[in-house]
């Protein structure tokens, strides 16, 4: 569930180019996290207070000075990934980062599953919205789109999402499940529908046969998930100029 | 001077970007059904004019719609990235309701044909929007602007060059357009022959209002050396008969 939201909103973020951001994003959590597991407190809430107030920074800084956001978020998340790790104490730190998925329990999985929903809800119903702001904010605004309440919320969506990932496959290995997908698919399709449909196919693909993958070699599943991932994007990259040939002899 | 006809009328507008003004104190009126042309030096403030009356831009002053428009905007230079796997059919696809995205009916295929067929681009319907010629993508834009039925079209520097089919001008289609579906339509353009022709108003800009009227009034010689400077000399080649001597006078853009 979690793998099919953060997919779906992946499609915006390579199209975009965010794919920065969306790392950048998993790092700025960790603050949170450690802050959180020093007071005592859920860490998800912790990393979900942090990503908020990133994302209106990276939002602001966005609307004032466009060509600073991607100097901006690398250093400032850089810097936010060395704080994390400076105030935590580290088996929590450590858990953050790689997830824990099979410690689990019940609760913390129903809500993982509840975000996930909300996530996929949200962006299935703003869907042709932000694919007209990615197309063009300038035409989607004269249509009388408010394209900085919908950039917004995208951004709330992408750190929900990696506040969830925190509980699951970890959130130095959430970007990755973000981007992998929709990276592989946009190498498969020719419409962005098809893109949007091998995109959840792929999300699914991804996280059954890593966690298959990961129990039969005895592996941690988060990072096996992405590994597979991985492998699977380069697979659609061999498979990208055979797709193009076939386009071309079909003029 | 308040006009019953006006669909449009803009007081005391100005725009400031960056803590410079773009636009300074500009007003005028437009009547629905027009055809309204913006000229004026590059870095005058014509797209920017555009964006404020399309509400994408904050500015001072009023700009009054005096019945609720549709607007179909045409931008000059689109930006965006072409490896979006988009297609011109999933282009139109947007506009629609969501179930209209994701399993579009017959009908509405053969509505989004049709908007093609007039701009001479039914052939395009299957090609990714990032794979698009220059040309072809501004056919593709006009189509997808008037598929919704607007009241009020933009149309930011339509390319002079391109032929829809045989003989017939981005010009002549926009006239035809306007005629067919009553459109009210602003265009920015540097083609002053086309303007003369095609328009029925037009506005002079260059940071502030310098000329508004009919273009037999207001495309003078002395009022384009006004605006333009020695670029005047442009329009002069091609259309006045002597009016000798270059005018040194005027800012050179």
């Amino acid at each position: 569930m979690i793998a099919l939201a953060a997919g779906l909103l992946g499609i915006f973020v390579v199209s975009r180019r965010m794919s920065l951001v969306a790392d950048a994003l998993s790092h700025v959590s960790l603050p949170g996290v450690s802050l959180a597991l020093r007071f005592g407190f859920d860490p998800f809430f912790g990393a979900l207070g942090v990503l908020i107030f990133a994302v209106l920074g990276i939002e602001g800084i966005q609307r004032r000075r466009p060509a600073l956001r991607d100097t901006l978020v690398g250093v400032t998340f850089t810097a936010a990934l060395a704080v994390g790790i400076l105030i935590g104490t580290d088996e929590g730190l450590l858990e953050s980062l790689f997830g824990s998925i099979e410690k689990m329990d019940r609760a913390t999985a129903l809500s993982a599953i509840l975000g996930g929903l909300l996530i996929l809800g949200l962006t299935a119903v703003n869907f042709q919205r932000f694919a007209k702001i990615t197309f063009s904010s300038e035409i989607a605004a004269s249509e009388g789109i408010s394209v900085k309440r919908s950039n917004l919320l995208f951004l709330l969506l992408l750190a929900l999402s990696v506040a969830i990932g925190l509980k699951t496959i970890g959130v130095l290995l959430m970007g990755a499940l973000i981007i992998l997908p929709a990276a592989t698919a946009r190498n498969l399709s020719r419409t962005l529908r098809s893109m949007t449909v091998v995109t959840l196919m792929v999300a699914a693909a991804d996280v059954l046969l890593g966690f298959r993958v990961a129990e039969q070699f005895n592996l941690l599943p988060g990072p096996t998930v992405v590994v597979i991932g991985a492998l699977i994007f380069l697979v659609s990259l061999l498979a990208r100029p055979v797709e193009q040939h076939f386009h071309h002899a079909g003029h | 001077m308040a006009d019953m006809n006006a669909l449009l009328e803009v007081r005391n507008l100005s725009v400031r970007l960056n803590q410079a003004d773009v636009i300074r104190d500009v007003s005028f009126s437009v009547e629905a059904g027009k055809t309204v042309a913006v000229i004026g030096p590059n870095g005058s403030g014509k797209t920017t004019l555009f964006r404020a009356l399309l509400g994408i831009l904050p500015y001072e002053g009023e700009i009054i719609w005096h019945r609720r428009a549709r607007f179909g905007y045409v931008p000059q230079q689109l930006e965006f990235d072409r490896a979006f796997p988009l297609t011109v059919r999933e282009l139109f696809l947007l506009k629609r309701p969501r179930a209209g995205f994701w399993l579009p009916s017959e009908s509405v295929s053969a509505l989004i044909q049709n908007a093609l067929n007039h701009v001479g681009a039914e052939h395009l319907v299957n090609r990714r929007v990032g794979h698009l010629s220059g040309g072809e993508l501004q056919r593709v834009l006009i189509a997808t602007a008037l598929f919704e039925k607007p009241d009020v079209l933009f149309f930011d520097e339509p390319t002079a060059g391109i032929d829809i089919g045989g003989e017939v001008t981005v010009y002549k289609l926009i006239e035809h357009l306007a005629e067919e579906l009553k459109l009210t339509v602003f265009l920015i353009s540097h083609d002053l022959a086309v303007v003369s022709r095609y328009v029925d108003q037009v506005l002079c800009i260059n940071q502030r209002l310098l000329c508004s009227g009919a273009p037999e009034k207001v495309l003078t010689a002395e009022q384009l050396r006004a605006l333009y400077g020695s670029e005047a000399a442009v329009y002069r080649h091609e259309h006045e008969e002597e009016e000798g001597r270059r005018g040194h006078h005027g800012q050179p853009l």
